[in-house]
């Protein structure tokens, strides 16, 4: 499976990266190059293997239901790049 | 007076508690380091205002008779770790600014158990490295030369800045994190201890996400019981983090004894990988040698699918790493570049707040979890990584623990390896750890020929941290490594 | 589970230029579990709040913030899916599903995509007509809600609240059974009276505590499925009725014109009563869905399952059963009264030492009329049950008349009071006093000798002098007397 350059384009869009032409030829090469190191995997017969889910395996307790959190809405907005009181702000999104 | 940065924690605190020196004398010793270091380029944010007041409550405590475990020790710490109002960068343009209002939950441990505060250290790029040449805040360089050489190496990556910091005397230990070998691997690059943890032994909680089913943080530090006082007060269970596990911490300091008759240690054969340096491997004979003569039994072990540790990492780890990184949108905190809608400012804001080694990882683990894709490449990926624990869980029903080296090489030059597959070969013997979620640690056994050292790497059981530090330092004592830098970058 | 075999009847069919249509519908019902704090974070789960006040550094998505599971919103879950009769996966598993949306701070939702926590189940719709359908459930999931952005605050900008970012939600798909738009809006009803019994959503739509995605499209009679189109967010059982009716038609007239169904997510937009393509939001959407890393597994005991069975309510299907069968209560009375679980428990403590039929009237009626009359809701009703028992067992000892009955139920609904104490403060006893009664109706007869006349020869006509008694009495007298001593002295 080699990625051409509308993939690492669609790719990119997908993961919201801005690429250049130029960007764009490289990725190709070095993804090609990844993706072509890993095919390695394919080769291992794995039907009837689990999937890892969770590493080490333990049971944990679920949190009570109660209200612990919250109430700080200047130090949520405190790093935003762009604010109008306690909201973020964004360029306008049309639906 | 002696060198205060010379000491090791465990010699500091018994200097600390005898009054030998205060923590403030302590802390402006280790404040003049780091002002004379520039040259390595290991801290990104120094914080000696704030040392300054930590080492002086550390110093009232002191004289109150209420020394914590740390009391009074300088620290770096890893920009990964958010610290409350204090700047965290995870070595990316793309947190530019972010100061959080909350601190990790390790950190906070640290300074409950007394410890004082240097500075954020220098890491690769959201930790995606090792040679720490992708942090937006420049590479940071190796203390150790090759013997008649002034050529700059690598400290290894990513808590690259932690291992230079710590191999400089820059600071008593830091905190560093491990994905693949991130602790370890530049453990080995500068000398030093460096320790992983079990996953689940230390809280993720308020550490900067890479790959969260991989991610552990563990110390770098001096020597092995300095890892041993240094885990104790970084582990424990934490309710905020899921993957976190409810098991009480041992006292890992008490653990230490030189006592390892009986101890089965298995050398997997697949780690004995073609075109290994013959340096390499006649460490890893001698350190099997040491334990063989403590009274360890040697035994060959076989971990078949070893070679498939590599690829199926890099599949898992950008795949979480694509999901984890969607965060930095330019909307909440950090970098944004604007853009003409939503769309074009967060492809302007990524765009400019990644660099290339990040951009690279996020578009790979994106195309494997992609339509079509996923089977092939992450759902593989994640049965190989059964296939991986399951050697593993095999090998540990006959043996105690593992004998590896750490790298297959020692330290290089920065620029020197520019492919990244190439690349990512440096985490060959460590990454297995991290599949398997197993606890792993490097120690300083050797000098290369060119005078740089080498590790080698202990993996242990499950939660048997104790195990692995009191076999570590057998090692120790053995290699009786006391090699350090020469002091090259101070300017005169 | 009917699916592609469940046949429309012909009332249900939808004539074309070309023959007849069927309506294939599959709903995606998003339901707020009630909690007090969100899925995986500590803060406050309820409505409104000052912008970014119920966020916490986990919701805002600040690095290096984890989840962790809220016990509460498993068991919401679960108890739900006890009540649609499903099955409960003592393990499921947490997913990522990733896009970018500035009200989605973490770049993905929390959702569940390949193991959810509950899987098949059922939801019996009665229909007006009599007849029954069963719908089939195909999953129940939890996910996170998002946030909320602000359009027209400003120009060029939107302003992004983080408040409901991580409220708790069960998604619930029905497999594509449903085959009308009666059927659909039974469908959301009887989802929202069975979640509001059980307590695990308020099904308030208009705050959009329960919203549907509406899956539309048509074929011809028994062929197999055609291409569907998914209408997002519709808030209202009316709108969602609207939106299905313009989206049948469009989709009837591509297919008619010999085009195809392009499968699209829509937009319902009230104003214009029709349906719009999103493909804007549409493109490149791959949601590349993979387990929650930071979430291991989530497994529970069947023992925890069994325990919340146990404490689960009578459900409307049953309730209703039990008010025909033990009550004889009709049918039609009986789906008024369980419709909602607070009707149901207000007519029930009415019912308590009356007669059940006449407590469904009179609740029906008197109570439930007035109330939706007046715009209420089950908690604003004034008069409370224990007063409408006293009322219906005065009557029934004949103590009152029906007609003082319901003038004591508006004192009471407006002014308060004790039903037994008003009647004798006020003097609104039944007359049955026959001497009392006789005076009156002599006097009358005296004052129409015309009238008494007539009633002999059509003895009907006794009506009009009942009325007169009535009236004199200011209606206290006790109709059935009254009507005894008339016919003695007249006929
Ligand atoms: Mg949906
Ligand atoms: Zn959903």
């Amino acid at each position: 499976m080699a990625v051409d350059q509308a993939t690492v384009r669609r790719i990119a869009h997908l993961a919201r990266i801005a690429v250049t032409d130029d960007e764009v030829e490289h990725l190709e090469g070095e993804l090609n190059a990844i993706l072509q190191w890993v095919e390695q995997l394919r080769q291992v017969g794995t039907s009837d293997v689990e999937p890892m889910t969770s590493v080490v395996h333990v049971q944990r307790e679920m949190r009570p239901d109660e209200v612990t959190d919250g109430g700080y809405p200047e130090k949520i907005v405190a790093n935003a790049p762009l604010r109008d009181g306690h909201y973020f702000t964004v360029p306008k999104v049309v639906e | 007076m002696t060198d205060l940065t010379a000491l090791t924690i465990a010699a500091a605190r018994k200097g600390l508690e005898a009054g030998d020196f205060t923590a403030l004398e302590l802390t402006d010793a280790y404040l003049d380091a780091v002002d004379d270091a520039a040259t390595l380029n290991a801290f990104i944010t120094p914080t000696p205002e704030k040392a300054r007041q930590m080492a002086k409550a550390s110093d009232a405590r002191l004289s109150r008779g209420e020394a914590g475990a740390l009391e009074g020790i300088p620290l770096g710490i890893k920009d990964l770790f958010c610290t409350s109002g204090v700047l965290t960068t995870a070595g990316s343009h793309i947190l530019d600014g972010f100061t959080p209002g909350y601190e990790s939950f390790i950190t906070a441990n640290l300074w409950n158990a007394g410890a004082v505060l240097l500075g954020k250290l220098n890491m690769d790029e959201f930790a995606m490295g090792s040679s720490n040449e992708t942090s937006y805040y420049g590479n940071v360089i190796n203390p150790w030369r090759r013997s008649g050489d002034e050529t700059a190496l690598v400290p290894g990556g990513s808590s690259g800045g932690s291992a230079a910091a710590v191999a400089a005397r820059l600071c008593a230990a830091a905190t560093g994190t491990d994905t693949g070998g991130s602790i370890r691997q530049p453990a080995s690059f500068t000398g030093l201890v460096g320790l992983k943890p079990t996953y689940g032994r230390c809280s993720r909680w308020g550490i900067v996400a890479f790959a969260s089913s991989l991610d552990q943080a563990g110390p770098l530090t001096r020597d092995v019981r300095d890892a041993a006082i240094m885990t104790g007060v970084m582990a424990g269970f934490d309710p905020m983090d899921s993957t976190s596990i409810n098991k009480d911490v041992p006292d890992y300091e008490a653990a230490l004894s030189s006592d390892i008759r009986g101890l089965k240690v298995g050398i997997p054969r697949e780690y004995r990988v073609e075109g290994m340096a013959g340096e390499i491997s006649q460490m890893w004979q001698r350190g099997a040698d040491w334990l063989k003569s403590a009274g360890a039994e040697i035994i060959e072990v076989s971990l078949p699918n070893t070679h498939l540790a590599l690829p199926a990492y890099y599949i898992v780890a950008p795949a979480e790493a694509s999901s984890n990184l969607a965060r930095y949108d330019g909307v909440k905190y950090g970098l944004r570049a604007e853009g003409e809608d939503i769309t074009s400012m967060y492809e302007n804001t990524r765009a400019a707040g990644f660099g290339a080694e990040v951009k690279r990882r996020v578009m790979i683990g994106t195309y494997v979890l992609s339509a079509g894709y996923y089977d092939a490449y992450y759902l593989k990926a994640q049965q190989v990584r059964t296939l991986i624990k399951n050697d593993f869980d095999k090998v540990f029903e006959t043996v105690d623990m593992l004998l590896t080296p750490t790298t297959p090489n020692a330290a290089f030059a920065p620029g020197e390896i520019t492919d990244p597959v190439t690349m990512y070969l440096n985490d060959v013997f460590t990454v297995t750890a991290n599949l398997a979620g197993l606890p792993g640690i490097s120690i300083p056994a050797a000098l290369s020929g060119e005078g740089l050292p080498l590790g080698l790497q202990l993996i242990g059981k499950p939660f048997d941290e104790q195990t692995l530090l009191r076999t570590a330092g057998v090692l120790e004592e053995a290699a009786g490594f006391d090699a350090v830098p020469g002091k090259w970058w101070v300017e005169k | 589970m009917y699916s592609e075999n469940r046949k429309t009847e012909a009332k249900n069919l939808l004539p074309g230029a070309t023959g007849d249509w069927e309506l294939v519908i599959g709903l995606e019902v998003h339901a707020q579990v009630i909690s007090k704090a969100k899925l995986f974070s500590g803060s406050p789960a309820d409505f409104g709040g000052a912008p970014n006040d119920h966020v916490s550094f986990v919701d805002a998505a600040m690095p290096g913030m984890l989840p962790v599971i809220n016990k509460k919103c498993v068991e919401q879950a679960i108890r739900t899916g006890l009540g649609l009769k499903a099955k409960i996966n003592c393990k499921s598993v947490f997913d990522r599903k990733n896009y970018f949306y500035p009200d989605l701070p973490q770049g993905y939702q929390i959702s569940q995509f390949k193991q959810p926590i509950v899987g098949e189940g059922q939801v019996q719709l009665d229909l007006e007509d009599g007849s029954s359908v069963t719908i089939g459930i195909e999953r129940l999931h939890l996910e996170q809600d998002a946030g909320k952005s602000l359009h027209d605050k400003a120009d060029g900008l939107s302003h992004v609240d983080l408040n409901r970012s991580g409220v708790a939600l069960m998604e619930i798909v029905s497999y594509p059974d449903i085959r009308s738009i009666e059927e659909a809006k039974a469908y959301v009803s009887k989802l929202r009276s069975i979640l509001r019994y059980l307590g695990t959503c308020d099904g308030n739509m208009d705050q959009g505590s329960m919203r549907a995605d509406v899956n539309v499209s048509v074929r011809r009679p028994g062929a197999p499925f055609g291409t569907r189109c998914e209408i997002k967010n519709v808030n209202s059982i009316r709108f969602m009725g609207q939106a299905i009716a313009y989206e049948a038609a469009r989709q009837i007239d591509i297919l008619e014109d010999g085009g195809e169904i392009l499968q699209e997510t829509r937009l319902f937009d009230p104003n214009h009563g029709e349906t719009r393509s999103m493909r804007s939001k549409e493109e490149a959407h791959d949601y590349r869905y993979f387990p929650d890393p930071d979430l291991p597994p989530l497994e529970f005991e069947q023992s925890w399952v069994d325990e919340i069975a146990a404490t689960l309510p009578e459900l409307p299907d049953e309730k209703k059963a039990r008010f025909i069968k033990e009550l004889g209560l009709s049918a039609y009375d009986a789906d008024v009264l369980v419709s909602d679980r607070e009707a149901a428990d207000y007519y029930e403590a009415v019912a308590d030492g009356v007669e059940a039929k006449a407590a469904a009237n009179w609740v029906i009626n008197e109570v439930f009329g007035r109330m939706n009359k007046m715009g209420l809701s089950f908690a604003d009703i004034p008069v409370p049950p224990q007063a409408n028992t006293a009322i219906l067992r005065m009557v029934a000892v004949s103590e009152i008349s029906g007609k003082i009955a319901k003038e004591l139920f508006d004192i009471i609904w407006n002014e308060g009071g004790d039903p037994v104490k008003i009647v004798d403060e006020r003097g609104l006893k039944q007359v049955s006093d026959t001497g009392a009664l006789e005076k009156i109706i002599d006097e009358l007869i005296a004052a129409n000798p015309d009238k008494a006349a007539e009633v002999k020869q059509k003895p009907k006509m006794i009506g009009w002098f009942v009325g007169q008694v009535m009236q004199a009495s200011k209606g206290k007298a006790n109709p059935q007397m009254v009507n005894q001593i008339l016919r003695k002295k007249l006929i």
